[in-house]
């Protein structure tokens, strides 16, 4: 895996088109709320560009000729005016706000399914930080800048047009006049508020390094002290704190340049109102309504074109995030069940359990061989029969393939060569629910879901009754320290199990796993050291499980195996040794040095 | 406001930019609302025919043809537009500018202190913190005050500016109209004041609904293989998409309490406009104001309006950064480290001696981790400690480290009680590996040269004897491999090398391992120790252990039980003794 993959790229300067559609088909569902919204945004914009019209009025029909004849109706007419614009207001917001959710929903979701169906060598090379950020900031972004660039783009350019069309309408000179400084104010607009935007990316970038700075100075504070690595740790942070200073500083001129810059500019084009307009209001050209109408329009017009210019440049600095989206969603799947399967055995989502066989337990590896998408290969023409029933162990260094062997069984790889038949059959003529349906996995690292004890039991099988659920935790002895928590099968486990022991979780774990009494049993066996009450409870668990099924034990100690079928020895992806404890140890081989060398250091601890 | 005082303390090295931010703020604000009294000049008297107020005007167009001649050249007028406009904006930006420097002088100044005060904090604290608190203030506490300090702060002295100035002029020309122009903002303003503090319960239900979302997301792949392994895809899409659509209804909802608000707040400003726009109809039918005048008032009402809308917004939030600077100033209230001023720096050779030492961690004083515990190590000698996990192994070299001070009796180093030594001085003098060694996530090589800038050579050395030269030259980008979770996961054997590379790079006179072996085979724990023993003979060491290979060739080993030394001795010795130390021996060399 490379470094920098997975770096935050820098966006490409262009909009690229091809990712912008991915992300509008999913507006293409929405398109009612979108002519909805487009509506009120075009509203919104006319009653902008009539209310500069209403003091127009007032001071032609009322003020200058001193009149106040028809004044009711003139407030009745505002009135309704204001009316209309809050009503324009409420709508645009709500609907805005109801197509940003629904987007980000939508969005979100389609990823999620994804990540379901995305196989290991996926999770293997993309770090969870990566997915997390996809799932929540990027996607939220999207859903952001969409429904809220929509409102801005079609207010922005109505609005333009709207008061364009007015000012023609009434004085072709004078509107020429005022829109003469557009063009300066739009390439300005655009320029600055990129700059400004990619001002405030660095600033971004800046900020979670501080973040990140922090968070390790937190968690390493006492290496720090020991090492007395105090005051170098502080010069580098400085350094960091002095960067985002100036960069910061750096950002805030740019937007405080822009708006200086563009007020002058449209000043220019009051300016010009008055001197030309006034001119005519002398010659009787156009009324003092029509002179006031051109100065707000002019002060008026520059707003519409920042807001479209921000939009803009929003949109080339969203399209990384769009990018990075639509890369986790079009993702190319590599364990899938082919159509045929899928006929017969139904999705994952859709199963047809009534097609499925019932799965015995004879496992045959033909010949197998496995690399990594790295190109490391890990198995080479590995051939293993395991009968229905048998208990098998696998012992090994680190990187020596158990592991993999283990993945492979469960389907969370597949041979590149060779194949993997259970009773009789390639396991890939069979759907991956129903393989999965019938494994039972104990993970070394037990992972529970927040929820209480009883959900997380309950996993193995979502229909079980609590009398189940309370059977299979005394098989493997969790009920008693289960009922010796204040709430029992109900406290909260908290966020990965975090408020239970290791032990614990691991129990329930077991748990989880017996009570879909499943056909196969792999249990990746845990290394952490644990007390000795705790860990004699899962040993007797552990044998309790393995009854009658086909399984598959990775050892780390040993002590666990010694009643195995079978233990295989692997090293470097192939079987030194096999055979029962008893035959290995007479061997005197790497099995026998094993096993003494832990029997000692067990030895010590138990002491 | 005296809640407001800590904010006020941070300002402290800046407050003249302040001033002057503030200052400028009101030139500019003072500068934009001329605009619109020149457009009254223009279209009262250069226009029309009405006398101005202003005596330059009058002075102009009393001249002799003054009048025609400002008719003719209207470009006077819009130049003037310009001319302020341009200095309005000149003043904004300087105003911009000064109150961007002073705020991010003070959010550098805040970190740095922070960052600095928590690495200062006693070794007690950091064994018992929250990091993910401790974290949070540092960071998000930091930038709701740098927010407030930057933004809000000149937003309310614009605001106030904007009201003051506006009220100036206004009231110059026809207090009557001026009561029609403000009567309605009271109402905007507490308007704003009162929704936006009710509608933070709203943003809160959003963001812990987006919280939750997150938690799992998280889990899911987190637990990846769980979900695979029983097939419980469809459930754990169902569980996302109940949490993706409570996230997507409560934030809904808060979008729609904005609604409410941005269509009322719009409904009773615009109906302001209005109202100035109606009264100034009636007041110039009965002759009270002229046609500029209205201009005048209706430019202002329309710049007022918004400021006041954000004032209320500002002050609703000003809690938010009361709450933050507090929790800030309680990191740095907190206690630390420092030098005493009977703390010194005497050379450190490496003779150590314990005094009837006793000790209790802070957390659990009732327990004495140590208990009268005496002994001497000479210079260059090497002591081992064994016994059970809890038997106080561990504090001995707490103490020694000052991470702790002893509570009774003394340690001596060459003679000087350690608590006359500066903490740091004798940190220096002592490597320490600690049982569980935290790696940054910089380059290996950045890794091992922690404290300090030794040369490759020392570095390739120091690897050497930790005997992970190899395992490093193995990557492929060897010493320039990134540790963590951008680079590689090392395992709990190679961080434990890793770690003693690390203090092995620095010469100390005495090193002190607390069980920093424990996922190190046999094998090449001996090979460290063997090199150790060779390159660096005269130094004084400590090894904590609960392996015998690893203490049996010590010059002097002590078997701690129950915070006592209870054996002593060489290896020949202890065993001789047929005490706890063989029965150990016996069961782990057998």
């Amino acid at each position: 895996m490379s470094d920098y993959e997975f770096q935050e790229q820098d966006y490409s300067k262009k909009i690229d088109m091809k990712i912008w559609k991915k992300i509008f088909k999913y507006l293409i569902r929405y398109k009612k709320l979108v002519i909805i919204l487009i509506f009120f945004m075009i509203n919104l914009a006319l009653a902008d560009a009539i209310f500069p019209q209403m003091t127009q009025r007032a001071i032609d029909d009322f003020i200058v000729p001193g009149n106040i004849e028809g004044l009711e109706s003139f407030i009745l007419k505002f009135c309704l005016l204001i009316i209309w614009q809050s009503i324009n207001i409420f709508i645009f917001i709500s609907t805005a706000g109801k197509i940003e959710m629904n987007l980000t929903y939508d969005i979100r979701e389609e990823a999620f399914d994804k990540l379901q169906k995305l196989s290991f060598s996926y999770y293997d090379r993309t770090p969870t930080g990566w997915i997390m950020a996809r799932m929540t900031s990027d996607t939220r972004r999207l859903g952001e800048i969409i429904s809220w660039g929509i409102v801005d783009i079609v207010w922005g350019f109505s609005l333009m047009i709207i008061i364009a069309g007015f000012m023609i309408a009434y004085n072709l000179r004078l509107a020429l006049l005022t829109l003469s400084v557009v063009p300066v104010l739009a390439i300005l607009s655009i320029y600055f508020q990129k700059k400004i935007l990619e001002a405030y990316r660095v600033v971004r970038k800046i900020n979670s390094k501080i973040t990140g700075s922090f968070s390790e100075g937190i968690s390493g504070a006492i290496t720090t002290k020991v090492l007395v690595g105090e005051e170098k740790h502080l010069n580098e942070f400085k350094e960091i704190t002095s960067d985002m200073k100036r960069s910061s500083i750096r950002a805030v001129i740019f937007s405080a340049l822009f708006l200086p810059i563009v007020l002058t500019l449209s000043s220019v084009a009051i300016g010009l109102v008055v001197w030309s307009g006034g001119n005519s209001v002398i010659q009787g050209v156009i009324t003092y309504g029509t002179l006031v109408l051109f100065i707000s329009y002019a002060t008026q017009y520059f707003e519409p074109i920042r807001e479209v210019a921000r939009v803009i440049a929003e949109f080339q600095q969203a399209q990384a995030a769009a990018e990075r989206v639509i890369s986790l969603i079009d993702e190319e799947m590599d364990i899938y069940d082919t159509i045929e399967v899928q006929e017969k055995y139904g999705t994952i989502l859709e199963p047809k359990k009534f097609n499925w066989e019932e799965l015995k337990g004879d496992i045959d590896f033909k010949n197998v061989s496995f690399r990594y998408k790295n190109g490391e290969e890990v198995l080479k023409s590995f051939n293993l029969s395991v009968k229905q029933g048998q208990s098998i162990a696998l012992v090994g260094e680190t990187g020596s393939g158990k592991s993999t062997i283990v993945n492979l069984i469960c389907r969370f790889y597949e041979p590149t060569e060779g194949l993997i038949e259970i009773d009789g059959v390639d396991y890939r003529k069979r759907s991956i629910a129903w393989l999965h349906e019938n494994i039972g996995y104990v993970l070394q690292a037990p992972h529970l879901f927040s929820g209480t004890i009883e959900d997380n039991i309950r996993y193995g099988k979502l229909d079980a009754t609590a009398a189940e659920i309370i059977e299979a935790a005394r098989l493997v002895n969790a009920h008693e320290f289960i009922m010796k928590f204040p709430e029992s099968y109900q406290t909260q486990v908290g966020e990965g199990g975090g408020k239970l022991s290791t032990g614990e979780k691991q129990l329930i774990s077991f748990a989880r796993a017996i009570i879909s009494d499943p056909r196969i049993f792999v249990l990746d066996e845990a290394t952490s050291s644990i007390d000795t009450q705790t860990e004699r409870m899962i040993q007797d668990a552990i044998e309790k499980v393995l009854q009658g099924r086909t399984s598959f034990v990775i050892a780390h100690r040993l002590s666990t195996i010694v009643n195995s079928d079978r233990i295989l020895v692997i090293e470097k992806g192939e079987v030194v040794e096999e055979g029962t404890h008893d035959e290995l140890m007479e061997l005197k081989g790497h099995y026998h040095n094993l096993y003494t060398n832990q029997y000692r250091e067990n030895a010590f601890k138990a002491l | 406001m005296k809640k407001l005082n800590k904010l006020w303390h941070f300002m402290r090295n800046n407050r003249g930019k302040y001033i002057l931010a503030i200052i400028f703020m009101g030139v500019s604000v003072g500068f934009s609302l001329m605009v619109p009294v020149i457009i009254q000049m223009v279209v009262d008297s250069f226009i029309g025919e009405l006398p101005s107020d202003h005596l330059l005007i009058q002075r102009i167009i009393q001249m002799p043809g003054g009048r025609e001649y400002v008719r003719s050249n209207l470009w006077i007028g819009g130049l003037a537009i310009i001319v302020v406009t341009a200095i309005y904006g000149l003043f904004l930006f300087l105003s911009n500018r000064l109150s961007a420097e002073a705020s991010e002088d003070i959010a550098k100044n805040i970190r740095d202190r922070v960052y600095d005060h928590i690495q200062q904090m006693p070794f007690d604290y950091h064994k018992n913190s929250d990091t993910g608190d401790l974290l949070q203030r540092a960071t998000s506490d930091v930038e709701t005050v740098r927010r407030f300090l930057s933004i809000q702060l000149m937003e309310v002295g614009r605001a106030i500016f904007m009201v003051v100035i506006a009220l100036y002029f206004m009231l110059q020309i026809s207090w009557k109209m001026t009561i029609a122009a403000m009567i309605l903002t009271p109402i905007i303003f507490f308007f704003g004041y009162i929704f936006f503090i009710k509608v933070q319960k709203a943003f809160k239900i959003s963001d812990e609904a987006e919280a939750e979302l997150s938690t799992v997301i998280q889990e899911n792949l987190h637990g990846t293989r769980v979900v695979r392994a029983f097939a419980r895809e469809k459930f754990e899409i169902e569980k996302f998409k109940e949490k993706n659509k409570s996230y997507a209804e409560k934030t809904y909802r808060l979008i729609k309490y904005l609604a409410y608000y941005w269509s009322i707040s719009d409904f009773i400003s615009l109906a302001s406009i209005g109202l100035v726009l109606v009264s100034g109809v009636y007041f110039t039918y009965m002759g009270e104001i002229t046609l500029g005048a209205i201009i005048v008032f209706i430019q202002y009402e329309y710049r007022l309006l918004w400021p006041i809308r954000q004032l209320g917004r500002i002050l609703s939030d000003l809690g938010k950064a009361i709450v933050s600077s507090d929790r800030i100033q309680e990191i740095l209230d907190g206690e630390i480290e420092s030098d005493q001023e009977n703390e010194t720096t005497p050379e450190i050779k490496g003779e150590i001696v314990f005094e009837n030492v006793s000790f209790a961690y802070p957390d659990n004083f009732e327990r004495k981790v140590l208990d009268h515990v005496s002994f001497t190590v000479k210079k260059g000698q090497t002591v081992a400690v064994i016994g059970r996990t809890g038997s106080g192994k561990s504090s001995l070299i707490h103490l020694l480290g000052r991470l702790y001070d002893v509570d009774d009796g003394r340690i001596m180093i060459d003679g000087v009680d350690i608590k006359n030594i500066q903490k740091k001085w004798l940190r220096k003098h002592i490597g320490i590996v600690l049982q569980e060694p935290f790696l940054f996530s910089k380059t290996i090589k950045d890794n091992i040269n922690f404290s300090s800038r030794q040369s490759e050579n020392s570095i390739y050395e120091a690897a050497k004897i930790a005997s992970v030269h190899e395992v490093i030259e193995e990557f492929e980008k060897g010493y320039n491999t990134l540790v963590g979770e951008k680079g590689v996961t090392l395992s709990g054997g190679q961080k434990q090398r890793l770690a003693i590379a690390r203090t092995l790079v620095n010469d100390y006179p005495i090193l002190a391992f607390d069980d920093s072996l424990s996922a190190v085979d046999t094998e090449t724990d001996l090979a460290i120790r063997k090199a150790l023993s060779e390159r660096k003979k005269d130094i004084t060491t400590f090894i904590i252990s609960h392996r015998v290979a690893s203490v049996y060739d010590a010059d002097n080993i002590l078997v701690v039980e129950d915070g006592k030394i209870t054996e002593r001795g060489t290896h020949a010795e202890l065993m001789a003794l047929r005490g706890y130390y063989k029965r150990i021996w016996d069961i782990q060399m057998a």
